[in-house]
């Protein structure tokens, strides 16, 4: 059997709402470990964001994400997202966690305790968007489901196209450099913005051979406004 | 002679070639299995931001200059539109590549387009991560282990 069908099989066991044939219990003998294997990824999932929420120490919160975006990861190898996952690993638990702990430098490292105010309002806003969410899900395909939109529509053509057009084994690097080879434009070009706006924000004046532009110390500002305040004084008394 | 973290420097220097070998393999090995010009870009910027963690950001800065990095980030780019440009010049659509080899029977244009607009991702990706990197660490030059 067809490591596709195995987990189509295994995602109907979990939410057989949403099933669309009958699911037969050979089946499901057979898949329940990559079921076993999911419910924990999703409870460690809630398990660590629980405690990024809960803990102070900026530090720990940014590891915290990266085992979060490791175990996103692991769930989308799960799924059969081999390319998503791979995304993830390399940009969720590798680059941002250094960034993250990059920003956290220039700051505090420790976070300062919520003031409770609104907590009332906030709770019913998430547990009302959540209810919403978890009504959303219930009219989902099934998992892998082949008459869903998205496998039924476009994503067949691709299948079916790609060794026609394109004879590249990975279907998703065919899809995204040559079907979709505008928005990949698009998207680099998003990143190259964004390194552009970091530059410009925080400031490489060096980059031609100028000055390195640096932070003033805040008293600088208060001299400053004192000499105006004195101009000021002067003009007047003229 | 500082030999701060020995260990950490040691690990470093032995796994800094493998890592970057195994960024070039995502890179062009992308048609065939998982992979592709941005993870490949964000695999060997991890292996510089890694070096620069452990060796401190001057010394990174001396192997992979700020200039250079500026240069490259626009490089990618113009490699992915500038490969448009040339498939129009060649009598097909923007990013039409199978122009590059008309005549071809197994489809090298796309082949070859996949892989120059990919390259073209690559280099702007990993120059862009690691020009970020450099301005949030070069804020902050000396790091004292404590804050850690």
């Amino acid at each position: 059997m067809a490591p596709n069908a195995l987990i189509a099989a295994a995602a109907e066991t979990v939410a057989p709402a949403a099933s669309n044939g009958a699911a037969e219990t050979a089946e499901t003998l057979t898949t329940s470990p990559i079921v076993a294997l999911e419910v924990a990824l999703l409870f460690m999932l809630i398990i660590v964001a629980y405690v990024m929420l809960k803990s102070r120490h900026l530090f720990a919160v940014v590891m915290l994400s990266g085992i979060y975006s490791l175990l996103t990861a692991s769930f989308f190898v799960a799924l059969d997202a081999v390319d998503v996952a791979f995304t993830e690993a390399a940009v969720g638990a590798g680059i941002s966690t250094v960034l993250m702990l990059a920003g956290m430098l220039l700051t505090a490292r420790r976070e300062k305790p919520a003031t409770p105010g609104r907590a009332p309002v906030a709770l019913v806003t998430v547990i009302l968007t959540g209810a919403a969410l978890v009504y959303a899900t219930i009219d989902m395909p099934a998992f892998g489901d082949r008459y869903s939109p998205a496998n039924a529509g476009v994503g067949q053509t691709y299948v079916e196209r790609t060794p026609k057009d394109i004879d590249v084994p990975n279907i998703v690097t065919a899809v995204l450099a040559s079907y979709r080879g505008f928005d990949t434009l698009g998207e680099t070009t998003v990143v190259f913005t964004a390194g552009l706006a970091v530059m410009l924000l925080l400031g490489v004046g060096a980059a031609r051979g100028g000055r390195a532009v640096a932070d003033r110390p805040p008293d600088g500002d208060d001299a400053e406004t004192e000499a105006g305040a004195q101009r000021e004084g002067d003009a007047g008394g003229r | 002679m500082d030999v701060e973290h020995l260990i950490l420097r040691v690990v470093v220097k032995t796994l800094f070639a493998p890592i970057i070998l195994f960024g070039l393999y995502v890179q062009f090995h992308g048609d065939y299995g998982p992979g592709g010009g941005f993870q490949a870009g964000v695999i060997i910027a991890v292996a510089f931001i890694l070096h620069a963690l452990v060796f401190g950001l001057d010394a990174t800065k001396k192997a992979v200059p700020e200039t250079v990095l500026k240069w490259l980030m626009a490089f990618g780019v113009l490699l992915f539109a500038g490969t448009g440009v040339a498939t129009m010049l060649l009598g097909g659509g923007y990013l039409g590549y199978t122009e590059i080899a008309p005549q071809s029977t197994h489809h090298a244009g796309q082949h070859y387009g996949i892989l120059i607009v990919e390259l073209g991702v690559g280099i702007a990706v990993a120059a862009t991560m690691l020009m970020i990197f450099y301005n949030f660490v070069g804020r902050e030059p000396e790091i004292d282990p404590e804050d850690w």
